[in-house]
């Protein structure tokens, strides 16, 4: 482990980390991208959610839906992860021992493996229910993919809390 | 606008909020969840809009995410409200706050505009029209608005305080 604070060490004296920490416009525009970033990240996945809960596009096939709406989410994310990775080089340790930012990525990891659990069992005979009801265990992984996304935005927030006094 | 947010920040709910700990961030997490409500159901319109998603009609498109992004607005409304309250100097007096609801004002219109259009004129967004190219040219300023909408909103946090 200790290497690897060396390289956080590191990460935060580069030419990048510190003009990113110390520009007056660098961190908040870098916010404002992941804003965008993670608006469509959620709102995609939300969109997308509430269809298998049953909840709103019903009338839609779920299979074009998805089709149509995860480009999206997964460039948004690619945005997120490029400035979210932006802003921690600015305070590497910083983030690395904040609580919540760490269990933020846990979150974002359970969230992913109910999105592999989906993909690879669930939707096995999405033909069975593309454009009717939906079974349980795509309810149940709709219901678990916005819950896991809001803890993830809660704790993303309370990071700026944590990790500076009076936050920002 | 400095005097009556200075009286606000004397009030009792103000320092409620500012002794309920967990009062901020929760509020701005609902915040921000709605941003992202409202900014998607924003885009969706756009996609369809300008031909990336052509699946739906343009009717039912808007009725499907316009509603959403009226009830995101107004919980919006509600959250920023009692952000408000909690630290009146940070956001009423700040150019940034003021620039935000400016180009809010103009969002909320023209989303209204073009929502009553599509009610009214369905028919224009299946098939290709000058009307149509007056309206997209509409909606995207109307995109643009949000965007500085969010902008200026994330830079309220970076207000100078004079």
């Amino acid at each position: 482990m200790h290497w690897f604070m060396g390289f956080l060490s590191w990460l935060g004296e580069t030419p990048l980390s510190r003009w990113i920490a110390e520009s007056f416009w660098a961190f908040p525009a870098l916010e404002v991208v992941h804003v965008f970033a993670i608006s469509m990240v959620f709102g995609t996945v939300v969109i997308i959610d509430l269809r298998l809960l049953g909840l709103a596009s019903t009338s839609r096939r779920y299979t074009a839906m998805a089709h149509e709406l995860l480009p999206w989410t997964w460039g948004a994310f690619v945005l997120a992860a490029a400035s979210g990775s932006l802003l921690f080089s600015s305070r590497p340790v910083g983030y690395f021992e904040d609580k919540d930012f760490g269990l933020k990525f846990v979150l974002m990891g359970l969230a992913g493996v109910n999105m592999l659990v989906f993909h690879f069992v669930t939707s096995k005979h999405v033909t069975d229910w593309d454009r009717g009801p939906t079974p349980w265990a795509a309810k149940l992984a709709g219901a678990l993919s916005i819950l896991l996304w809001i803890g993830v935005v809660y704790l993303a927030r309370m990071t700026g809390f944590t990790i500076v006094q009076g936050g920002a | 606008m400095d005097g009556f947010a200075q009286w606000l920040a004397t009030t009792s709910a103000s320092a409620t909020i500012q002794k309920t700990l967990w009062l901020i961030p929760v509020m701005q997490t609902i915040h921000i969840i709605c941003v992202a409500l409202v900014f998607s159901s924003v885009a969706m319109i756009e996609f369809r809009i300008l031909g990336v998603s052509k699946a739906q009609t343009m009717a039912q498109t808007a009725h499907r995410f316009v509603p959403w992004i009226f009830s995101g607005v107004v919980v919006l409304a509600l959250t920023g409200a009692v952000l408000i309250v909690g630290e009146p100097a940070r956001s009423l007096p700040s150019f940034e706050f003021q620039a935000k609801m400016a180009f809010l004002a103009v969002a909320l219109a023209l989303t209204f505009a073009f929502t009553s259009s599509v009610r009214r004129h369905a028919e224009i967004w299946e098939e290709n029209s000058g009307a149509r190219l007056m309206t997209s040219a509409l909606a995207l300023v109307a995109l643009a608005a949000w965007c500085a909408v969010v902008v200026y909103g994330r830079w309220i946090a970076y207000t100078v305080v004079h």
